[in-house]
C-alpha cells in the first residue's frame, strides 16, 4: 500500500515523513548514507579509487600522459577531469554526448580542483617548456542515487592519493625524456577539500545526503566544499528557491563537520599497508 | 563618473555606496539597459555593466518538443552563445545557473506543456559575465510579459589577494583575484537564488560578500522598477 501510494504521490509522500523529522529510508535529516571506499581498483591505471555513498557508485581512473606545457602557464602542468553519466548508471541518462548534467560536473570538479589548490601544478613540470605531466582524471558513476558531486570529489581524492608517478629525466644528448618505471613516487596533496550535497525541500527544510528522489522532488539543491582547515573552495548553488543567510550557514556548519569524517576515512584508510588495503574495502 | 545623455535606451546611474564593513569599496559599474530592441523574440533586452555587454532574447510561452514537455508546468531552455567559437563546458555550467534561477522565479504551472526559451549572446566580457547574464535574462522575461514571482538581478564579488572585497570586477580584476563569488539575489526578502563561487575563501568573507551583494541589489532593483517605469509612461 505504501509502495502505491509513493508513486502515486511522491511528494506527499516523502512530506508525511519529513514532518516527522525523518526521511523515507530511516534517516535523520542530517544523516550522511554509509560511505565505502576501494582504492586501486584499475590496475592498468596509475591511481584509482572507488567509492560508494549509499548506491550512489562512483569510479575514478587517473592517467598521467607527457606532454608540452601549455604556452600561457610553461612551468605548470595540468589536470583534466571528465565526469562520465553513462546509460547504465540511471534511465534519465541517454547514450550520446555527455548532457548538461554531466558538462556541470565536469566544470564543477575542474573549478573544485583550482580552488582548492588541491596540487601544486609546478611539481607536474618535468622541464620548463618542454615536457610536463597531464593528469587524465576519468570520473564514471556507475550506479546513480543522487549526490554525484560529493562522490566526485572524495573518489578524486582518494584515487590523487593513490596515483604513483614514474620519474623521468630528459637525456641531455638526445632530448629525449627516459621514464624509469621502476621508481615512482607519489604526488603530493595539499589540501583535502570534501563536499557536502543539500536538497531544500518546499522552500524551508533542509536535508543532507539526498537521494535521486529526493533531488528530483526537491526545490533547491545546494554543494558546499570545504577545505581541513575550514575554508569554504566553492558554494555551488545552481539556482532553485532562495536560501536566508542562517540556513546557508547551518548547511557551511554541517559541511565542515562532514569534512573531518572523510578526512579520518581517508586518511586512516590510506595509512593501512596496500595489500591489507586491496583486500577490505574501508566502511565509514 | 559622467552620467551619459540618454538615449532611447535607459542608462543607470553608477553611484558610490560606501559600506560600513572594512574598507571594502562597492562600486558597481555604469550600468543601462535597453528592451524590446529585437522583432522578433518575445521579450529582448540589453544589459550592459562597464564595457560587459549581452543581448538577451526570449520566446514563449510557445511549442515544446514532446520528448522535453512536462505534463503540468513550462519547460525552460537557456542557451548561451559566447563571442567566438562555439558553446562549451564552461557555457553550460552558466546555463544551468540562469535556467535554474529563471525557472525558481517564473510562473510555470501557469503554462504547462509549453516551454520558455532564453538565448543569451555575448557581445562584450569583460568581467562579471553570469551576472550580466542574468540580469539581462530578468530584463528579457519582464519585456516578454511572462508572469514571475519575484524578480531577480545578480551580483559578483571579487576577494583580491590582500582580502579587500570589490564588487562587479573588470576582467583584469577577476585574474588578479584569489576567489570570485557571484550570487544572484531576489526582490522580495533579498535572499540569496543562486549562488557560484570560484577560489577559496573564509565563512565570514562569504558573509560579506553576500551582504555586499544584497545592499548592491537594492540598486539594481531600483533600476528595474525606473526603467519600467519610465517605459510605460511614455506609451499613451
Amino acid at each position: 500500500m505504501a509502495a502505491g501510494f509513493k508513486t502515486a504521490e511522491p511528494l506527499e509522500y516523502h512530506r508525511s515523513f519529513l514532518k516527522e523529522n525523518c526521511r523515507s529510508d530511516g534517516r535523520e535529516l542530517g544523516e550522511f548514507r554509509p560511505t565505502t571506499l576501494n582504492i586501486s581498483s584499475i590496475s592498468t591505471a596509475d591511481g584509482s579509487a572507488l567509492v560508494k555513498i549509499g548506491n550512489t557508485t562512483v569510479i575514478c581512473g587517473i592517467k598521467a600522459e607527457l606532454t608540452m606545457p601549455p604556452s600561457d602557464a610553461p612551468n605548470k602542468g595540468y589536470m583534466v577531469p571528465n565526469v562520465d553519466l553513462p546509460p547504465l548508471c540511471s534511465s534519465k541518462f541517454r547514450p550520446g554526448p555527455p548532457g548538461e548534467q554531466a558538462q556541470a560536473a565536469s566544470q564543477f570538479i575542474a573549478d573544485v580542483i583550482e580552488s582548492s589548490d588541491l596540487i601544486n601544478m609546478e611539481e607536474l613540470c618535468i622541464e620548463k617548456s618542454k615536457l610536463c605531466w597531464v593528469l587524465y582524471c576519468d570520473i564514471m558513476c556507475l550506479d546513480y542515487d543522487g549526490n554525484l558531486l560529493d562522490a566526485c570529489i572524495i573518489v578524486l581524492l582518494a584515487a590523487l592519493k593513490n596515483a604513483q608517478l614514474s620519474e623521468v629525466t630528459i637525456n641531455k644528448e638526445t632530448d629525449l625524456a627516459e621514464v624509469d618505471i621502476q621508481k615512482k613516487k607519489p604526488l603530493k596533496i595539499n589540501r583535502l577539500p570534501v563536499g557536502s550535497s543539500f536538497a531544500v525541500f518546499d522552500d524551508s527544510i533542509i536535508i543532507v545526503d539526498p537521494t535521486a528522489e529526493e533531488e528530483s522532488l526537491s526545490t533547491a539543491l545546494l554543494t558546499v566544499v570545504t577545505d581541513e582547515e575550514d575554508r569554504l573552495c566553492a558554494v555551488h548553488k545552481p539556482g532553485g528557491t532562495s536560501l536566508s543567510g542562517e540556513k546557508l550557514q547551518h548547511c557551511i556548519n554541517r559541511a565542515i563537520t562532514r569534512n573531518k569524517e572523510i578526512s579520518k576515512l581517508v586518511g586512516k584508510y590510506l595509512s593501512i599497508c596496500p595489500e591489507v588495503r586491496r583486500a577490505i574495502p574501508a566502511p565509514l | 563618473m559622467t552620467l551619459k545623455s540618454a538615449s532611447c535606451a535607459t542608462r543607470g546611474l553608477c553611484l558610490r555606496t560606501m559600506t560600513e564593513l572594512d574598507q571594502s569599496c562597492s562600486v558597481l559599474r555604469e550600468y543601462g539597459s535597453e528592451q524590446s530592441l529585437l522583432s522578433k523574440p518575445d521579450g529582448s533586452s540589453t544589459f550592459v555593466q562597464g564595457d560587459t555587454s549581452i543581448l538577451a532574447g526570449v520566446y514563449g510561452p510557445a511549442e515544446v518538443k514532446v520528448s522535453k514537455e512536462i505534463y503540468d508546468r513550462a519547460t525552460v531552455e537557456v542557451l548561451i552563445q559566447p563571442k567566438m567559437g562555439l558553446p562549451g563546458v564552461r557555457e553550460r555550467t552558466r546555463e544551468q545557473c540562469v535556467r535554474e534561477t529563471c525557472k525558481a522565479a517564473l510562473l510555470l504551472t501557469l503554462h504547462p506543456r509549453s516551454s520558455v526559451t532564453v538565448i543569451l549572446q555575448v557581445i562584450h566580457d569583460d568581467g562579471s559575465l553570469l551576472s550580466c547574464c542574468l540580469n539581462a535574462a530578468c530584463m528579457a522575461l519582464m519585456d516578454a510579459g511572462l508572469p514571475m514571482s519575484h524578480l531577480f538581478c545578480s551580483v559578483t564579488c571579487a576577494i583580491s589577494k590582500e582580502g579587500q572585497i570589490i564588487i562587479d570586477p573588470t576582467a583584469r580584476q577577476e585574474k588578479e583575484c584569489r576567489a570570485l563569488l557571484t550570487f544572484a539575489i531576489e526582490s522580495v526578502e533579498c535572499n540569496v537564488l543562486m549562488s557560484s563561487t570560484t577560489g577559496s575563501f573564509s565563512v565570514q568573507e562569504l558573509q560579506q560578500c553576500i551582504a555586499i551583494s544584497q545592499k548592491a541589489s537594492e540598486q539594481i532593483f531600483q533600476f528595474y522598477r525606473d526603467s519600467v517605469k519610465r517605459r510605460y509612461s511614455k506609451i499613451k
